[in-house]
């Protein structure tokens, strides 16, 4: 085990995986930084800091610093991959998603079903998503509920540094292509990370953060350490709370959501989305239809309004989830009858 | 083109009241006080200056992620602006955008913007309303302008923009600032086309312009020339590209080790939009040194008004959030 960031577990991640396989080539804009300038390459080494040094380390035929051109990245992450590399492509906010949505939805996600099953496409898509930063509608959103909705594609929301190690590691070497939610401000999170060169953590496998008996709560990314807290401090007055971490929202664990809402017949759902169409709305389908004779009380969604994201502190405050707001929604779902 | 004294003082105060709103926010967001991404236009207000004196409210302009001097060129409200940055629900975007949002659609300013390239089809939509509205009574047409730098000159939707302003002689003009920088990385390395943007445009089958954007008089001057084309029904689109340079960096707080030594020294002393005009206009006897001083004066009272009003300004209520989505719903 090493103590380390979110962010340096992702570096960490990408550079062995570089050194392993010949085939892992990184590309994005500033991913290198600094070329074509007096500072020359690695004068900043990626905005995000999850790519210092691949270039002294790589080269430029496999550490591919783009112009800015979204949709040029995410086809040529494309078609690096159905020629036989494994791109690893940094769309440098989520919300450029919008930018290269055809190269994305159109393409990546369904070459694989369109050709008959006889292509493979082992793009990683990182695209670093959330609020937090008051970084305003266009810097801050949350877009699971896209990407989760588009067959084809894996999403990945790593909560943890070591998951963000054990996840993207399987991204890397998983034949089909995922899109890895980095939330930007996990970034500096600290946790101990496996050293273990060939620690993956399998897709598909909620991960139980915190074991109790009274409600299921299930969060994915940033949301899961806001249940953490909730779960802490209801544990203070004896309300038991299973915090299930999705880690993968597609494919998801439906029977790990089961298994929890069977034992405990109460759910509350934190998503950073807004809450129409999202990641909240698609797991109380399945609970309501697979798990209805378990339920005490209505299920509960702790999640972003039906807004965009705003930019003053006090309105961005007032958009996220929190704790507070997820304690209480268990309680809610506690005084029910 | 001649100026006269009264027009010569309106640029000057322009460009300073843009070069002071710019160097103050640099100094506030150092406290903290601000939140968010701020992207500074210190360096490149000739360009927005020398555009904008020529335009009326009945023309747009859509803007960039480093927008504010767009914005007050376009005679947006500096208290208004100011507070929106604060992120305050006096704003002019109610503390909803903030600096990288910030628009006002009576004033013809329709919208910063943080995705690089957005702004150039929003341009061309604007530009064909402009058409579809015709000529004035002096058979001039309104224009619409997208502001685009060397980054987002690389984006599809930039070509894509170009392309259908060209088929359907859109009155848009695409003024293209290079100064050299797309975010971290330099235009030697990013702008494939010999670090030239103007061809490009030039390819798309539009008549270009190159001009300094550090010197007023030259954005001034070849902007009445593109944009007497573009007024005239018939002709269709135009793009001009300035050559200017970024005093700051790409976002507050941005490290800048792609600079060479000396190299913002060097910008400063031999680059400065500001210190040119001032040379240029005592040079000619056009104005005197006090002329310019007072308006700096003015200027910097100005931003310091803006200041004061916007950390006094109201703050927005958590109810807020749910506000302006739709009209009704």
């Amino acid at each position: 085990m090493a103590k380390m960031m979110y962010r340096d577990a992702i570096r960490g991640t990408i550079f062995q995986e570089m050194q392993r396989d010949p085939r892992v080539v990184v590309l994005g804009e500033d991913v290198v930084g600094g070329m074509g300038t007096a500072g020359g390459p690695e004068a900043i080494g990626g905005i995000w800091s999850t790519s210092t040094g691949f270039y002294e380390a790589f080269g430029p035929d496999r550490v591919i610093d783009t112009p800015i051109s979204e949709s040029a990245i995410m086809g040529a992450a494309g078609g690096l991959a159905l020629a036989g590399k494994r791109p690893v492509a940094e769309i440098m906010f989520a919300d450029f998603i919008g930018v290269c949505m055809d190269q994305l939805w159109n393409q990546i996600a369904k070459f694989r079903y369109m050709f008959g099953g006889k292509s493979v496409c082992p793009a990683v898509i990182r695209m670093p998503c959330g609020a937090g930063y008051n970084a305003a509608a266009q810097h801050s959103q949350m877009i699971s509920q896209f990407v989760t909705s588009m067959p084809g594609l894996k999403v990945v929301m790593p909560a943890t540094p070591a998951d963000a190690c054990g996840l993207l590691r399987q991204a890397i070497r998983d034949d089909d292509p995922v899109v890895f939610l980095e939330h930007k401000f996990l970034y500096a999170m600290t946790g101990d990370v496996p050293d273990d060169p060939d620690f993956v953590i399998p897709f598909g496998h909620a991960r139980l953060a915190r074991a109790g008996e009274d409600v299921t709560v299930v969060a994915s990314g940033m949301m899961v350490g806001y249940a953490e807290t909730a779960a802490d401090d209801l544990a203070q007055d004896d309300i038991g709370c299973d915090v299930l971490d999705l880690r993968t929202t597609s494919p998801l664990d439906e029977e790990a959501i089961l298994d929890s809402v069977e034992a405990t017949g109460r759910l509350v759902i934190v998503d950073e989305a807004p809450p129409r169409c999202s990641l909240a709305t698609d797991i109380a389908a399945l609970v309501a239809n697979k798990a209805f004779a378990s339920l005490k009380a209505p299920i509960e969604m702790v999640t972003a309004p039906h807004t965009p994201v705003p930019f003053a502190r006090e309105l961005e405050g007032a958009y996220l989830p929190s704790p507070a707001k997820v304690a209480a929604a268990v309680r809610k779902t506690l005084a029910y009858r | 083109m001649q100026l006269n004294r009264e027009a010569l003082t309106r640029a000057y105060r322009q460009m300073k009241l843009i070069r002071e709103f710019e160097e103050r926010l640099h100094e506030e967001i150092q406290t903290g006080e601000i939140a968010g991404f701020t992207h500074l236009y210190c360096g490149q207000e000739a360009v927005a200056v020398g555009v904008c004196e020529h335009l009326s409210e009945r023309d747009k302009i859509v803007s960039t992620h480093r927008g504010h001097g767009h914005c007050l060129a376009k005679g947006c409200d500096v208290t208004g602006m100011m507070k929106e940055i604060w992120g305050s629900q006096e704003g002019l975007c109610n503390g909803k955008g903030g600096s990288m949002h910030i628009a006002d659609i009576d004033k013809g300013m329709l919208g910063a913007n943080g995705i690089v390239g957005a702004g150039a089809p929003i341009a061309v939509g604007a530009a064909l309303s402009n058409k579809i509205d015709g000529p004035d009574a002096d058979g001039k047409l309104a224009v619409s302008i997208a502001f685009s730098g060397d980054g987002a000159c690389n984006q599809g939707t930039t070509f894509e923009a170009m392309n259908l302003a060209v088929v359907t002689k859109a009155p848009a003009i695409f003024v293209f600032e290079n100064n050299h920088y797309s975010e971290h990385t330099g235009d030697a390395y990013a702008v494939g086309t010999a670090q030239d943007i103007a061809s490009r445009a030039e390819a798309f089958g539009m008549k270009v312009w190159r001009a300094d954007g550090t010197d007023f008089f030259s954005v001034f001057d070849t902007f009445g020339e593109v944009l007497e084309f573009v007024r005239t029904p018939g002709n269709g689109p135009a793009a001009v590209e300035f050559d200017t340079e970024r005093f700051f960096g790409h976002f507050e707080g941005d490290p800048q080790r792609y600079r060479g030594e000396g190299e913002l020294d060097r910008l400063r002393a031999t680059r400065d939009c500001l210190r040119k005009f001032r040379e240029k206009v005592t040079g000619a006897k056009l104005l005197t040194d006090e002329d310019l001083d007072a308006v700096d004066a003015d200027a910097l009272q100005a931003i310091e008004d803006a200041v004061k009003a916007s950390r006094a300004a109201a703050r927005p209520q958590p109810e807020n959030v749910l506000e302006n989505v739709y009209i009704s719903y």
